[in-house]
């Protein structure tokens, strides 16, 4: 039987302006987190983030975050997304700011 | 203050089109991330958790209101209109995009700044004494010594490949207020039958592995001093790990091979460089010297200062806290608080940068310096002056009284910005700030250095700290450990971990229970939480922060 495997996404930080973007389903990126696509299958994340590294002159430092399915949306499941996803605690800039 | 002279100018202009180009080369492909990294950090850009951060040197701590205002305009012009003054006396702006950069980098220039070697693996920006030039028990002002090691080691051949960064701190007074003890290479002036030199310290540094550092020589020869510390790198440069960074530092290569193998080896290698050094050092000191004179003082009645703190209790608890003696009797060294109770310890917004410079200029002979602290200093004001300044800063934000206090905290920029953090810094700050100011007991309570790290690079300098604060990942949620007992001075210690850490909930009222143990055990006001510290050691004031476990091992 196959590994249990929590959904992920695919994050990175955009190249130009240094934040936070999520791959979309068809390979775009994306600045929000409710369109990242939510990767469930191993081998399609291997696949999805080979694919996401190789966007060089868009995304630096790519990476999989654990994601949870919320009937409201997608939450993030580590704190540290949950910042990145906002922006920083001590003033109101970054991504909360729109 | 050092003036470039054309050939640093050229130099800093030929770097800041170099990497220019490499940025260009970066956007349109022809440069991978990985070519990239290492020529981006080699001048200063971070890429961080929500944006790219540059990191700009401010040397030896010292700025004149030209810098200042340039540092703001930049704040304004291409950041979030604020900077942030780290613990190695450097300014970061948190939100610079990247083709913005090389315009950034020219507008240092144009004031005599730029951000070379505040990355990567060579000798970082040289700090010192905030108090530098100033402060009434200085034995020599250390700051032409760090402007002189700061040429040297800037784009220094051998060492832009080093095991690891190198660490530089200068210090000119009996008191250590530039944590020499804590550096790759600490420098202390010293006197010895008539003569001063440099008490050279190595190994210190905080980290995954805090170390104080050791003596390696007693009495250098101040014409010593570049042949002496290019054979202490050289040495490293050659013995240090590369095949494991968290080994890789000067403190684990003394840790390993012993002070006395060290020592056997950077006097051999000292007396083989020292023949080379031909004098050239020694004109070079010669041309930097005079740029450190002492301003030209004024002589005026401080009478104002005295009516002013007679009748006025604001101002008055401000002179008490914040100014330190001066060399000039007449003078005093304002220390500007950046720690206003519940802001982030260490920002300056734009404004506040420009009304700094002013002052300077108008009331300070134009000297500004950052504290590694993460304050602002006014070194020379003198004291009729000061009415105005205090008043001038009470309209925005910068009058707090707390230099020394536990609300002038040090924090790091921990996980709100940095990609390296594993918890928060800046949010436990502002609330252990807000909370003492709330309970109007930090002045009671004294001398108390807290310091906050939002991972185990203590880049918050916890280990220090005499309370300690180490922020964690704990499977998932953020925690906080306490170390007690740290000591950045001349009497330096690191601080011992007390037990398990807190959630950042339990945080604040275990600080408190401390604070009302130390209060309750002090022998006399006058007794810092140091002291009591080292008078009655750990065991009170662990039970103060474990109530339940007290309760336990009583009843057992």
């Amino acid at each position: 039987m196959a590994r249990s495997f929590s959904p992920k996404i695919v994050t990175a930080n955009a190249l130009i302006e240094g934040d936070v973007i999520y791959l979309s389903a068809d390979d775009t990126w994306t600045r929000d987190l409710q369109s990242a696509d939510v990767i469930t299958d191993e081998a399609d994340a291997d696949v999805r983030l080979i694919s996401a590294a190789s966007q060089t002159s868009v995304a630096v430092g790519v990476y999989l975050a654990d994601i949870e399915i919320h009937p409201d949306g997608l939450k993030t499941k580590h704190f540290r997304e949950e910042f990145r996803k906002l922006g920083p605690s001590n003033y109101f800039h970054g991504k909360q700011a729109g | 203050m050092y003036k470039y002279n054309d050939f640093d100018a050229a130099f800093v202009a030929e770097r800041n089109k170099q990497f220019r180009a490499q940025i260009e080369r970066r956007i349109s492909g022809a440069l991978s991330e990985d070519e990239f990294k290492p020529l981006r950090l080699m001048n200063g850009l971070y890429l961080q958790l929500h944006a790219y951060m540059l990191r700009v040197a401010v040397p030896y701590g010292t700025l004149n209101s030209g810098r200042m205002h340039q540092l703001a305009n930049i704040a304004q012009r291409w950041d979030k209109g604020y900077g942030h003054f780290t613990t190695r006396q450097n300014i970061q702006f948190n939100w610079p995009k990247l083709p913005d950069v090389p315009d950034i980098l020219d507008a240092l220039a144009e004031v005599e700044m730029h951000a070379i070697q505040t990355s990567g693996n060579t000798v970082r920006n040289v700090t010192a004494d905030h108090l530098s030039g100033a402060a009434a028990d200085e034995l020599e002002d250390p700051r032409p010594y760090a402007e002189l090691i700061r040429q040297w080691s800037t784009d220094h051949p051998e060492f832009q490949f080093l095991p690891r960064k190198f660490k530089i701190a200068v210090s000119g007074s009996a008191q250590d207020r530039a944590v020499t003890r804590a550096h790759d290479i600490g420098l202390r002036l010293v006197e010895k039958n008539g003569e001063t030199g440099f008490e050279v310290i190595v190994g210190g540094g905080l980290g995954r592995t805090p170390m104080i550092g050791k003596i390696l020589r007693a009495f250098l020869p101040k014409a010593d001093l570049l042949p002496y510390i290019e054979a202490t790198i050289s040495v490293w440069n050659l013995l240090g790990r590369r095949d494991n960074k968290y080994k890789s530092r000067i403190k684990i290569t003394v840790h390993e091979h012993g002070i006395d193998e060290i020592s056997k080896l950077v006097e051999a290698r000292f007396k083989e460089l020292r023949p080379s050094f031909n004098g050239a050092d020694q004109s070079l000191f010669d041309h930097i010297k005079p740029a450190f004179a002492a301003p030209a003082y004024k002589q005026h009645s401080t009478e104002l200062l005295e009516q002013n703190y007679s009748n006025e209790p604001v101002f008055r608890a401000w002179v008490d806290t914040n100014v330190t003696a001066h060399q000039n009797a007449e003078y005093g060294i304002a220390t500007i608080s950046l720690k206003a109770h519940g802001q982030t310890p260490g920002d300056a917004s734009a404004e506040q940068m420009h009304l700094i410079a002013d002052l300077a200029e108008r009331y300070g002979h134009d000297e500004i310096r950052i504290s590694h602290e993460q304050n602002i200093v006014l070194p020379h004001v003198h004291k009729s002056d000061l009415p105005a300044v205090h008043a001038s800063l009470k309209t925005a934000q910068l009058a707090t009284a707390n230099i020394g206090l536990i609300s002038d905290i040090i924090a790091c920029p921990g996980m709100d910005y940095c990609a390296l953090a594993t918890a928060r810094s800046i949010p436990i700050a502002q609330q252990i700030a807000t909370r003492f100011d709330e309970l109007k007991l930090e002045h009671d309570i004294g001398e108390l250095k807290l310091k906050i790290s939002g991972c185990i690079n203590a880049c918050g300098h916890h280990h220090v700290g005499h309370i300690g604060i180490l922020g964690l990942d704990r499977a998932g949620v953020e925690n906080y450990q306490i170390t007690l007992g740290g000591d950045a001075t001349e009497t330096a210690a690191i601080g011992q971990r007390t037990g398990p850490g807190f959630s950042a909930d339990d945080l604040l009222p275990a600080l408190e229970r401390l604070i009302a143990a130390y209060l309750d055990l002090r022998s006399e006001p006058k007794e810092t939480f140091l002291q009591t510290y080292r008078r009655l050691g750990a065991t009170p004031f662990k039970a103060a922060l474990y109530p339940e476990r007290a309760v336990q091992a009583n009843a057992a």
